[in-house]
């Protein structure tokens, strides 16, 4: 037996043993993961345990090296891990800004000290980071933001506002971009600092989104302290940071909607949904015909994310395809829950118990961001043009 | 997903390097407009068959190269980038699959070599009306002493009028729509009683109707199964499709690169047309929708090569969105180009005719789309 089968078989043990019977739902969406930190409130013994089992092997973020908390396991050995997950139904045992977005910056930038510190924790499920990114007058022109961190020898005292930041009112931490230098080019004066929400000067405003959930917030500073320990990189060099964040983020949201091709195709959901004519067939033709073409480009999708990921594997660095992903992964996304509207007619425009209150609108409504959140679709594509096409003025 | 082993990027960059050297996009120019009845160079198929491409599925112990379909399909798409026109798909990919799969030891050794030496050409004859349907093949083959009468019509064959040999789908029972009762027959095209009519279409390839009237074959010329030939030819096809997927996507990449240079060399109020915005989100679109027609094409061939169960599936996706990205890159390729887009001297229009012609070929992608809505319980 290879090292890789006896991994899996060991793994495939492990994960009987140690996996929750109530994690097992393949559940994936944003109110059922676990999201960690000072004050989360598990919903069940079920997730406490998973969170801590995993945490403590390091398998919440499996490719993390060992003395960061990680799992140190191979790309290969964290895909046999995804599989045996996926085979048995297993939660995502912790979900968290840390590990898909500030864990990957730190272990670029950040020194030994900051990656010792931080990364266990998230590994862990201790610290609960929040993005603090957009301003009121800094969104797709991010490098015009203009919180103000002054300098006080060893420490800065951080002034100004952030908004559209995910779960501020939730989170523990932040890193947040800030300006260090007002003379410089607006990309070459921000720096990159990580901070506890808990200090003093800092206070949030939850924003209601049309879906009617309350995930994002106003975030205001006044006369923070953040000491110079949590500078991540140099300072007036965060936007080196914030992009190379911003990659594997979106990386992330796009990746997300490949998975959607798994469970039940949107068809069979129309056909239960509508019922078929004599040939089998959705009720509809013409939704069936849009139906079958959101499949297709669906199945195109998830062939591009396996070939995107086997060359990741094989070394190559992601760059600027992070924005393919993130450009076509959120537009499929809209398209899908659009047609989910469509097929589910006035059973789904009601508010009451029989449609779990409105759920499937509630969700319709909260795929609008996704073409938005970690920089729109035209800003995607702008940076396919620019940077992918070599379009000039992009 | 596997990646492409060394094998296959050696393939690919030979075939890169000889096909725009030997049979670039000019030489197809040229040979449209001196108006070649087969629609091919056979100089260049000769060369095809040194350089081992035309047996490239054959076996090793048959002469051939003894690539996989991944192999097959990374040439194609080099074909599709340079509008090469050739044989290649008709007998290199499918009449090779059907022997291999479906022949018997004297039809492997009878045929194989022929091909990989490049001195036989063949036909797949299958669609009897103007839209793809393998199913309802009607030509009639009737058991007639030790062997059977055919009769019947074939359109749209490629290569039907250079091919020394047919590989036709006749109907032996049953009814046309019923997958059952389909047999295939190994016809040599001169045989009494077949004629080919050369049908001319807006690519400039070699096209053929072939008319079966009470043309006599033996036992010998069935290929597999007597009335069981359905699901054979299903693989031949799709061998066929996942190569045209291939192609297709050869020439979506072609057509781009096309367009953005156009777009970077032409100025109009005083800078590059490329730095208008309008264009650049759409070049930016049309760039994502092609990694996604290469990704699916080479998972779709992929699967072939590992004898996948739903290999079939992997094989609609692709043609079905290679058609449908490669006629994006041509259309948006067109408009970007402006009036020059519309003229004959240009080449974008060539690769505008063929995307059309290769989307149709084997089943549109509506076809493809409806197959797989069909299998998938909708
Ligand atoms: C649900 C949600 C969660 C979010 N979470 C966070 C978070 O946790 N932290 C954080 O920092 N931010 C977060 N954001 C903010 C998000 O990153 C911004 O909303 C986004 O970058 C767009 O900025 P904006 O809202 O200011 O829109 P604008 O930049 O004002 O854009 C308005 C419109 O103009 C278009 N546009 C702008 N520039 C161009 C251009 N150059 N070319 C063509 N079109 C252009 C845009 O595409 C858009 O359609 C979140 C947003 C949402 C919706």
């Amino acid at each position: 037996m290879s090292d890789l089968e006896t991994f899996r078989v060991q793994t495939r043990e492990w994960l009987a043993k140690n996996c929750p019977q109530d994690m097992r739902d393949g559940a994936n969406s944003e109110e059922a993961s676990c999201w960690g930190g000072r004050n989360w409130e598990f919903t069940s013994e079920g997730q406490r345990f998973w969170l801590e089992r995993m945490g403590a092997r390091g398998w919440t973020v499996p490719t993390w090296p060992k003395e960061y908390g990680g799992g140190g396991l191979s790309k290969e050995e964290a895909q046999v891990l995804a599989e045996e997950m996926a085979a048995i139904g297993a939660r995502k045992p912790h979900d968290n800004f840390g590990i898909t977005m500030l864990g990957p910056a730190l272990l670029k930038f950040g020194s030994h000290e900051q990656k010792l510190e931080h990364l266990p924790k998230i590994a862990r499920g201790e610290i609960r980071w929040c993005q603090g990114y957009s301003e009121p007058g800094a969104g797709s022109d991010l490098a015009s933001l203009r919180t103000r961190a002054d300098d006080h020898g060893d420490h800065y005292i951080v002034n100004g506002q952030k908004i559209w930041t995910s779960y501020a009112d939730k989170a523990d931490w932040i890193f947040c971009l800030v300006r260090t230098d007002f003379d410089a080019p607006k990309h070459k004066g921000i720096s990159f600092v990580l901070f506890d929400m808990a200090n003093e000067g800092v206070s949030t405003k939850p924003i209601k989104l049309i879906s009617g959930a309350s995930a994002f917030c106003e975030t205001f500073f006044d006369n923070v302290r953040v000491e110079k320990a949590n500078l991540v990189h140099e300072e007036n060099k965060g936007w080196d940071v914030a992009k190379y964040l911003l990659t594997h983020e979106r990386e992330m949201i796009g990746s997300l909607f490949g998975a959607m091709t798994g469970g039940r195709s949107l068809g069979e959901i129309a056909a239960h949904e509508l019922g078929t004519d004599t040939a089998g067939r959705v009720d509809d033709p013409i939704l069936r015909g849009k139906l079958v073409q959101n499949e297709l480009d669906a199945l195109a999708f998830g062939a591009l994310l396996e070939s995107v990921s086997a060359k990741a594997q094989a070394g190559e660095s992601l760059g600027a395809i992070s924005s393919v992903l993130k450009y076509y992964g959120t537009e499929l996304n809209k398209r899908r829950h659009e047609l989910l509207m469509d097929m589910g007619g006035s059973a789904e425009l009601e508010v009451t118990p029989a449609s779990g209150d409105g759920q499937r609108a509630r969700d319709w409504l909260r795929t609008k961001a996704n073409s938005i959140e970690g920089g729109t679709s035209e800003v995607q594509l702008q940076i396919i043009a620019k940077q992918i096409l070599q379009m000039p003025g992009a | 997903m596997t990646l492409l082993n060394e094998d296959q990027l050696m393939l690919q960059e030979s075939a890169a390097a000889f096909l725009s050297e030997k049979a670039p996009i000019s030489e197809f120019r040229a040979m449209r407009d001196a108006g070649l009845a087969t629609g091919f160079s056979k100089d260049l198929w000769a060369q095809f068959a040194q350089m081992g491409w035309a047996g490239i599925l054959v076996p090793e112990e048959y002469g051939g190269s003894g690539f996989d379909l991944t192999g097959a399909g990374l040439l194609a798409r080099e074909m599709g980038r340079n509008l090469t026109a050739s044989p290649f798909i008709a007998t290199a990919v499918m009449a090779t699959t059907a022997l291999k799969n479906l022949g018997s030891d004297e039809q492997k050794s009878a045929n194989l070599p022929a091909i990989a030496t490049g001195s036989q050409l063949f036909a797949i004859a299958v669609d009897e009306s103007r839209k793809h349907a393998p199913a309802k093949t009607a030509l009639n083959a009737r058991r007639s002493g030790n062997g059977f009468l055919l009769n019947g019509t074939k359109c749209f064959v490629s290569e039907g009028a250079s091919a020394d040999q047919i590989i036709v789908a006749a109907r032996t029972s049953g009814e046309p729509g019923d997958t059952d009762g389909i047999t295939l027959f190994l016809v040599p095209s001169g045989t009494d009683g077949v004629t080919c009519s050369a049908t001319p279409t807006i690519d400039a390839r070699g096209f053929a109707t072939l008319d079966f009237t009470d043309v006599t074959v033996t036992a010998d010329a069935v290929l597999g199964e007597v009335d069981g030939g359905y699901d054979g030819l299903e693989i031949v096809l799709d061998a066929g499709r996942a190569c045209m997927a291939a192609e297709l996507t050869g020439s979506a990449t072609a057509a781009f690169d096309m367009t953005l240079s156009y777009l970077a060399e032409r100025k109009q109020f005083g800078v590059p047309v490329s730095s208008f915005q309008a264009l650049q989100h759409r070049a930016a679109h049309l760039h994502t929708e092609i990694e996604m027609a290469e990704a699916c094409a080479l998972k779709a061939l992929a699967a072939f090569d590992a004898l996948a169960p739903d290999t079939w599936r992997h094989v609609a996706v692709a043609k079905a969105k290679c058609a449908q990205v490669a006629q994006l890159a041509v259309q948006e390729g067109v408009q970007m180009h402006g009036g020059m887009g519309m003229t004959d001297a240009f080449d974008i229009g060539l690769y505008m005719k063929r995307a059309r012609v290769a989307g149709e070929l084997f089943g549109d992608s509506a076809w493809h789309a409806n197959r797989l809505a069909d299998a998938l319980g909708y």
